[in-house]
């Protein structure tokens, strides 16, 4: 139920609060009355034909980078384990 | 892809050098994490997570599934508005939900006004355009209210179009999820907090697990990676002896979440004990209108009121152990037997987010490990 679509949004209508956004290719009419800031260009997660929150790249590139450090450093770890087995 | 596929082939070493050292830490022989939310389940299930860590970690379904706690007599009374030619709107997920007297499948066979919709804009389109008096069935946890409470809010929904109000918190749910663990001798270890509830009310919400029960908690997205990356997190937190609360999935949830969101919904709705099917009167877990937005309440319009049955599951369904995760759906006697993905007879084998129906299409986690060690494989 709580299942949410990452879509780009392609068109904004205020007036009415919906956007037109890319979903994999297929156009959709979601509701972006909960995401008022999103612009075209912007990728959202769409839930039950509303778009709840906007995805952040920049954040996702970041945690990327500190995820990746810690599991290195924790296959090193278990480099050394495997070796001495 | 691959840059992805190299998070999960790291996080499942990870997984083996840490998972010993939480197990001393703790001085456990099984470290259980629960997640709470269906969604969770499924890419768990469809990805054989289960199957690439150890079996000293086990991986539990919560109570992640509003469809399988949605009380039956809801669904009565949405069958007898249908038959009465009132205009249901429902989403697919609940389209074959039992009630005690069919579902609302059977109800439009029968004749009965049913309409599936995907989201509540198409419910106003479709109340507009016909002018027919409507109820929406209002199933569902914090990420899909604030779909309804908005364009109530904001004055876009006409008044021939009512909501059905069976809206549920996730918190309370996990809460006696905990409390049945423990009561069990078996409590929990850490928590997968459920990504797009938590896009709503903010990571923030789930501090109150760390610091009131010491669980570690990790707000987790729904890609293999991420989850796999979440286990990582409350394996190294279990082995430093930490319980804290992180964000995973800080590219869609904020710590605050969705203030504009949650404060419409806490403006239409407010909070009430409710009942969970099979479960029982969970205290503050339930959301009604508010007075200034009755003219959009179906309960009061049409008289509806939510209350146990003596038939919310079928004798022997364990569809309520298995939202509390204290039991598995290959601990039913009914799963895949007579309770099967086209036949449901318990509400877990109903919605894509049932434990019971996500087991039945992807596999039973776990089953195949059973079955190549008993035929020597492993």
């Amino acid at each position: 139920m709580c299942l949410g679509i990452p879509a780009r949004v392609v068109e904004v209508d205020q007036e009415n609060g919906t956007a037109i956004v890319d979903v994999f290719g297929n156009k959709a009419e979601v509701d972006i009355s909960l995401v008022p800031d999103a612009q075209p260009g912007d990728y959202v997660m769409v839930h039950a034909g509303a778009a709840i929150a906007k995805v952040d790249e920049q954040t996702w590139k970041e945690s990327y980078e500190l995820w990746k450090q810690m599991l290195d450093m924790l296959d090193k770890e278990y480099e050394q384990a495997y070796q001495q087995a | 892809m691959s840059k992805y596929n190299d998070l999960i082939e790291k996080s499942v070493r990870a997984i083996k050098v840490l998972l010993p050292k939480a197990l001393e830490r703790k001085g456990k022989d099984v470290i259980k994490i629960m997640h709470v939310c269906g969604t969770h389940e499924h890419t768990v299930t469809h990805n054989g997570l289960r199957s690439l860590v150890p079996p000293e970690l086990e991986i539990i379904a919560g109570p992640g599934c509003p469809v399988c706690i949605t009380p039956a007599s809801a669904v009565d009374q949405v069958i007898d508005l249908a038959l009465q030619g009132v205009r249901v709107y429902a989403y697919g997920d609940v389209y074959k939900l039992p009630g005690t007297k069919g579902s609302l499948a059977t109800a439009k066979a029968r004749g009965g006004d049913v309409k599936v919709v995907y989201g509540f804009l198409d419910a106003i389109k479709d109340a507009k355009e016909s002018g027919k008096e409507g109820v929406f069935f209002g199933v569902g946890f914090e990420t899909t209210v604030p779909t309804v409470a908005s364009p109530i809010y904001l004055g876009k929904v006409p008044k021939n179009l009512k909501v059905f109000s069976v809206y549920r918190l996730t918190a309370p749910g996990l809460d006696k999820a905990l409390e049945a663990h423990k009561a069990l001798g078996v409590p929990l270890d850490g928590i997968i907090a459920p990504g797009h509830v938590s896009s709503i009310i903010g990571a923030n919400a789930w501090r109150y697990l760390p610091e009131k029960y010491g669980l570690p908690t990790v707000v987790a997205g729904f890609e293999a990676y991420d989850y796999m990356l979440a286990l990582v997190d409350l394996l190294q937190q279990m082995a430093e002896g930490k319980a804290e609360l992180h964000n995973e999935y800080s590219r869609v949830v904020k710590p605050e979440g969705n203030t504009v969101a949650w404060k419409r919904v806490m403006e239409v709705f407010e909070v009430e004990d409710a009942y969970w099917r099979g479960i029982g009167v969970l205290p503050n877990s339930g959301l009604r209108f508010r007075e200034a937005y009755k003219d959009w309440d179906a309960a009061r319009e049409y008289g509806l009121k939510v209350e146990p049955t003596n038939k919310e599951l079928p004798p022997g369904c364990k569809c309520a152990e298995i939202n509390l995760g204290i039991a598995k759906p290959t601990d039913c006697p009914y799963f895949k037997k007579r309770c099967t993905p086209t036949t449901p007879i318990g509400p877990c084998m109903v919605s894509d987010e049932g434990t019971c129906a996500i087991w039945a299409k992807f596999g039973g986690g776990g089953l195949v490990m059973e079955l190549a060690k008993e035929a020597g494989i492993l």
